[in-house]
């Protein structure tokens, strides 16, 4: 158990520093290491607790909690969250003092956002196809994937009805 | 909301105290399902007038650009201008802390129950319509004007090497960002005489 609990604490400690544009952009790594590399859970669950996290409020990084906890128990959880969220908060501490509020920094901000922007949206893409494959079993999850994708793309309506509406049509067995 | 005679100008007020940082992120973080940073715009913007649009436009861009989760570095930073460190712990603990214990208690619901048909089946749907606002989002995010030029193409390089070739992420990062920075550099005087 110690020996997950510094596997997870060193994994997520690079991963809060790689995570540019927030967690969502290094799903694909956390699933890599723990479905792909240390077994510790299944594709299947690892969708079902990223679903879990989206299904309940609060900054979409508490994924890692989930994660942290089907891997180690609640010390998994608290330490895969202390490692996802502090590096990177002293990082962005430090920054904002230092860095962002230095005259003549903005040339350096313009460049780095026009660097990190492709990269960024990339990466992004790369977890929702992630979360996307793990339903391809069933013919019209993906239809669904589809709509909701074009309905927060072009409307205001609101991320939770569709989460309702997605736990509704699960239930009901259409998708 | 008092105005506080002390506070910057433009019709913004500072927030008391740590504690009042402390439960403002805690209230955000427990009304936020699927991303808290709409809702705070709402509440630091309108409701208690900690920032004006333009500070939190500049605030959020600033933090994209930096890793770590988007609101968790937004709350750093309100956090750290008005109390330093203390400021900056307790806007973020407040906004993580309920809906961590919150979600907690879900999973150990969700071990009781994963085996019961309904509740897999409601996940499963669930996990459909999350794949469907993740790419709802990168659609909203490629409208940048920053994604309108031959550099996006480093974002599908990226793309393609982690879901495609399963790359690991840091080999991934350390060869695209020095190309993809190197060509924003290259191109900057041409950016700026555009826009």
């Amino acid at each position: 158990m110690m020996d997950r609990l510094s596997i997870l604490s060193l994994d997520f400690a690079v991963l809060s520093l790689l995570s540019v544009g927030g967690a969502s952009s290094v799903l694909p790594e956390m699933h890599r290491s723990l479905v792909e590399v240390h077994g510790w859970m299944t594709s299947r669950e690892f969708a079902d607790l990223y679903s879990l996290a989206q299904a309940s409020p609060g900054p979409n990084v508490l994924v890692v909690s989930l994660f942290g906890w089907q891997s180690a128990g609640i010390a998994g959880a608290i330490v895969a969250t202390l490692a996802m969220v502090v590096p990177s908060s002293v990082l962005t501490f430090y920054a904002d003092r230092m860095l962002w509020q230095a005259a003549g920094a903005k040339v350096w901000r313009d460049i780095l956002d026009n660097a990190l922007a492709p990269v960024t949206v990339g990466l992004i893409a790369a977890s929702g196809v992630l979360v996307a494959s793990a339903n391809l079993s069933h013919v019209l999850a993906p239809v669904l994937t589809v709509a909701c994708a074009l309905i927060s793309w072009r409307t205001k309506f609101h991320p939770l009805w569709m989460i309702a509406i997605g736990a509704a049509a699960g239930i009901a067995g259409i998708v | 909301m008092s105005m506080n005679p002390d506070s910057t100008t433009r019709g913004t007020v500072a927030p008391r105290s740590a504690s009042e940082l402390f439960l403002a992120f805690m209230k955000l973080g427990l009304q936020g399902f699927g991303g808290v940073l709409p809702v705070a715009r709402h509440a630091l913007v309108e409701n208690y007038r900690w920032l004006t649009m333009a500070e939190f436009t500049d605030i959020v861009s600033r933090c994209q650009a930096l890793p770590g989760p988007n609101i968790v570095n937004v709350s750093i930073c309100i956090g750290g201008r008005h109390f330093g460190a203390r400021g900056a712990i307790a806007a973020s603990a407040g906004l993580l802390f309920a809906p961590f214990v919150l979600l907690l208690l879900l999973a150990v619901l969700y071990s009781g129950y994963s085996q019961v048909p309904a509740v897999t089946n409601a996940l499963r749907g669930v996990s459909a319509v999350a794949a469907g606002l993740i790419l709802g989002t990168v659609m909203r995010m490629a409208a940048s004007p920053r994604l309108r030029t031959w550099r996006a193409l480093f974002g599908v390089a990226a793309f393609a090497a982690v879901s495609w070739l399963r790359l690991p992420l840091a080999l991934v990062l350390a060869v695209i960002l020095p190309l993809s920075i190197g060509a924003a550099w290259y191109q900057r005087p041409r950016e700026a005489a555009q826009s």
